[in-house]
């Protein structure tokens, strides 16, 4: 028995397309009417993050469990840059941006080396090191984190200290967030990266220089996981070890796994659906582990595709008749 | 002294190295043996080690067994968890990508670790060495606490029982067998399905002896495994997955390092895995000991 790492076997794209946008968006502009506006903002934060991961996850074919560091890495940084260098809202989300990159870039590097498994844990003990190197450097302050970081203005005139106009900035930067995501994931090079993903040799036979879009992949990925996390400094004005642990890579992998691998609007339902459960947990004496790993359990036993790819593969058995809507399962 | 550190220090340090070297190697040894043959990476093996801690606390503390007893009871039950498992819910995945095992794994981890948490609280439960082991030796050059030698000793003895069982009986070649080829085994009447949950519980019993060995001297608590086990991941990296030498010298290799890092640098012990795992992958991707893909 040969093992070859393959993809997960996924949904094509999604069928949520346009239509909703505005829907979306009116959705985004009234929520806070509704709900508790930072309740809402920590939403958008994981919501990106975990879209963020689906880039490599879904549409590259590769089971990243190192995200954290770039969104708790990402999160020090501009935690740091607001207090200490007294940095405006813009010019610290994108130095926090920029050492997501960078990171992303280094651990992208080391870890296409291998394939399937190998990169899963790869990146998870270079993500490892990362939480160790952060827990002993002197600015991030240990096991207290930055704490009171203040919330500066946006191109030093507009205010964003009050809840309700951060929520709005924060709105703005995670539709720009999605928009850079729904560009990657419609151009020719997210086709290409489909192509990778569903057949690795042959994209490589056929000339693509495959460990260069991988790469690339994950670098935005991690980019944009970076803007997440430096988004959650601005909300929540503390940067922690928490963010930067195994056990945040792993939630997040949770919170795609949960909406939808591979689809667009996938990760971010799956987010809402784990935090506002995790509310609910916080007032129990029960540890959130054992949330968090049975919905594992019973995600990766009944519903591999997701909420979203559940429903995406439903109504496309309801359109197409005389097709089953089977996926394909993939035999060793 | 030895570039600038005493003797005694060293060789101490050394020690402890080898101590935690030899969990490192118990616990990729699990791991590879059940990757050779399930194509599964093991998250839980972590949650396996901790269960066997714990199973050894409670035999101990609540119904009065002995540290030896519980050596064996701890492993069998850890044993027997593990087939529950690959019986209901892994044996479903053989299918599928591999990666959904891992997710899976991962998810069993996390529950166990709740669970435990939920029951006894995260902080570490004290647990006795045996009598007979509590002593240390002088050596002349330092002094030998005798559980730490019969930890290593013990560990390594049943590293090697393993790889004589997997090299030279029948049921090793097996073994061997089905990780080359399975249908064609159970073309000629061997139960492979069972010969799988074999294999997960006798993983799972390496990583439950792991735990109870180290019980006396780390804290029993919830999380004890799972910070152990990324260390795990890194050693098997850098050994090569599958290898049974290459697990066993690479665990006690990087414990050793580990050790002499804590001497010579101590903050930078905790990253030392990593940072060899990382210039491993680069210079030869398939790990010390792997063989080509």
């Amino acid at each position: 028995m040969v093992f070859k790492a393959r993809s997960l076997s996924l949904p094509e794209r999604s069928r949520f397309k346009v239509p909703l946008l505005p829907i979306g968006i009116a959705l985004l502009a009234v929520a806070p009417l509704l709900l508790y506006p930072v309740f809402l903002m920590k939403l958008l934060c994981f919501g990106l993050f975990a879209a963020a991961v689906n880039l490599v996850l879904g549409y590259g074919g590769m089971v990243a469990f190192g995200h954290a560091t770039f969104f708790g890495g990402a999160a020090y940084v501009t935690a740091h840059a607001f207090k200490e260098w007294g940095f405006g809202a813009g010019s610290g989300l994108m130095i926090g941006v920029a050492f997501a990159l960078v990171t992303g870039f280094l651990m992208g590097l080391i870890a296409i080396r291998r394939q399937g498994f190998y990169f899963a844990m790869t990146t998870l003990a270079l993500s490892q090191m990362a939480y160790f190197a952060f827990f002993q450097a002197p600015f991030t302050h240990a096991e207290d984190g930055i704490q009171r970081v203040p919330r500066p203005n946006f191109l030093g005139v507009i205010s964003l200290s009050d809840n309700m106009s951060l929520y709005y900035f924060v709105v703005i930067v995670f539709l720009l967030g999605m928009l850079a995501i729904w560009r990657v994931i419609h151009s020719p090079f997210g086709a290409s990266l489909t192509a990778i993903r569903e057949n690795e040799t042959r994209a490589l036979s056929l000339g693509y220089q495959v460990n260069r879009y991988k790469l690339t992949v994950f670098v935005i990925s991690a980019a944009l996981s970076g803007l997440a996390g430096s988004l959650k400094v601005l909300v929540f004005q503390i940067a922690t070890l928490t963010d930067v642990s195994w056990q945040m890579s792993g939630e997040v992998i949770l919170m795609t796994l949960l909406g939808g691998v591979g689809t667009f609007l996938g990760p971010i339902i799956g987010a809402a659906l784990v935090l506002t459960i995790q509310n609910y947990m916080a007032s129990t004496a029960v540890p959130v582990t054992i949330f968090i790993g049975a919905a594992f359990i019973i995600c990766v036993m009944l519903f591999r595709k997701g909420i979203v790819g559940e429903i995406d593969s439903f109504m496309r058995r309801e359109r197409v008749s005389g097709w089953s809507g089977e996926e394909k399962v993939e035999l060793q | 002294m030895i570039f600038g550190v005493p003797l005694v220090a060293l060789a101490s340090q050394l020690v402890i190295g080898l101590f935690n070297g030899a969990f490192y190697a118990l616990l990729s040894l699990g791991l590879g043996v059940i990757f050779g043959l399930l194509r599964v990476v093991n998250f839980t093996h972590g949650a396996f080690y901790t269960v066997g801690a714990f199973a050894a606390f409670l035999l101990t503390t609540r119904a009065g067994f002995s540290f030896w007893a519980c050596l064996l009871m701890a492993p069998a039950i850890v044993a027997l968890l593990a087939a529950v498992l690959e019986r209901a819910l892994l044996r479903k995945l053989y299918g599928l990508d591999a990666l959904y095992g891992l997710l899976l794994t991962f998810g069993i981890a996390l529950l166990i670790e709740g669970t435990l948490q939920l029951f006894f609280g995260v902080a570490g439960q004290p647990y006795q060495v045996p009598a007979i082991l509590s002593g240390t030796s002088n050596l002349g050059f330092m002094f030998l606490p005798h559980y730490r030698a019969f930890a290593i000793g013990i560990s390594l003895l049943i590293c090697l029982l393993t790889w004589l069982v997997i090299e030279y009986t029948s049921l090793g070649a097996k073994l061997r067998a089905a990780t080359e080829n399975s249908r064609l085994l159970e073309v000629f009447g061997v139960n492979v399905p069972l010969l799988l949950t074999c294999t997960y519980a006798f993983g799972g019993a390496l990583a439950g002896f792991a735990g109870v060995v180290a019980a006396p001297v780390f804290q029993v608590s919830p999380l004890m495994g799972a910070n152990l086990i990324i260390v795990v991941f890194a050693v098997v990296i850098i050994g090569g997955l599958g290898s049974i030498t290459g697990a066993i010298v690479s665990g006690l290799m990087l414990g050793t390092l580990e050790a002499l890092a804590k001497v010579y640098w101590p903050p930078s012990a905790n990253l030392v895995p990593f940072a060899i795992m990382a210039v491993v992958l680069f210079l030869r991707p398939r790990g010390l000991f792997g063989k080509g893909e």
